[in-house]
């Protein structure tokens, strides 16, 4: 009898989670990352605009050969 | 039981902190038709800077761009002027759509656009013009 009540407690406990989990969950899903959409206009900015400038870019200069003695 | 609660609680937490974690990274942004949206803009932006620089051209606060003085366009360009603004304002309105379908959120492509507006706004060069929250154009 006394661990029918238990059970029914955490039935109860269980519920109240899976309610909890569910609305925070739909709260992450209408979140709007702001920061990380403003960092990703910025790059395709960057690239948009720096393309006119783009072909004086220097090439990253080619590893030095290793081999020294 | 209780063992059965405990794995099932912590499961629901786990999901909770994925949730939490995918909405903290970066977003998406390789994608083909991104490279490609991108490629387009930025070799169709060459022959946008004249009019940007002159005035002709002006960057709106929709994340976009509108002819707003048609006379700094001799004649014979304007319609070719006209033509790579449409175009131009076709590619924006395309990569917010792509960026927020590559997320996997099509909804967030309103926000994903003001995003944008904003930040072409900020990024505009001294001497061209944008359109202010009144729908102005300011010379920055």
């Amino acid at each position: 009898m006394k661990e029918m009540l238990l059970n029914k407690l955490n039935l109860n406990a269980l519920l109240l989670a899976t309610a909890l989990t569910a609305s925070a969950c739909v709260t992450i899903n209408i979140y709007f990352p702001a920061a990380a959409a403003e960092k990703a206009a910025d790059r395709i900015i960057d690239d948009i605009y720096d393309a006119k400038e783009g072909a004086a870019k220097p090439a990253a200069p080619a590893p030095a050969p290793a081999e020294k003695k | 039981m209780n063992r059965i609660f405990r794995q099932l609680l912590a499961a629901l937490l786990l999901t909770l902190f994925a949730g939490l974690a995918q909405a903290q990274a970066n977003l998406q942004l390789n994608t083909p038709s991104i490279e490609t949206l991108k490629k387009s803009m930025r070799e169709r932006h060459a022959q946008l800077k004249p009019f940007l620089e002159n005035g002709a051209v002006g960057l709106t606060r929709e994340g976009g761009m509108a002819l707003r003085d048609a006379n700094a366009v001799p004649l014979p360009q304007r319609a070719a002027a006209n033509s790579l603004v449409a175009a131009e304002n076709a590619d924006r309105s395309s990569l917010y759509k792509e960026i927020a379908v590559a997320n996997g959120k099509p909804e967030w492509e309103g926000e994903i656009r003001n995003t944008f507006a904003q930040r072409w706004i900020e990024r505009a060069q001294p001497g061209w013009y944008v359109q202010n929250a009144q729908n102005q154009w300011v010379k920055k």
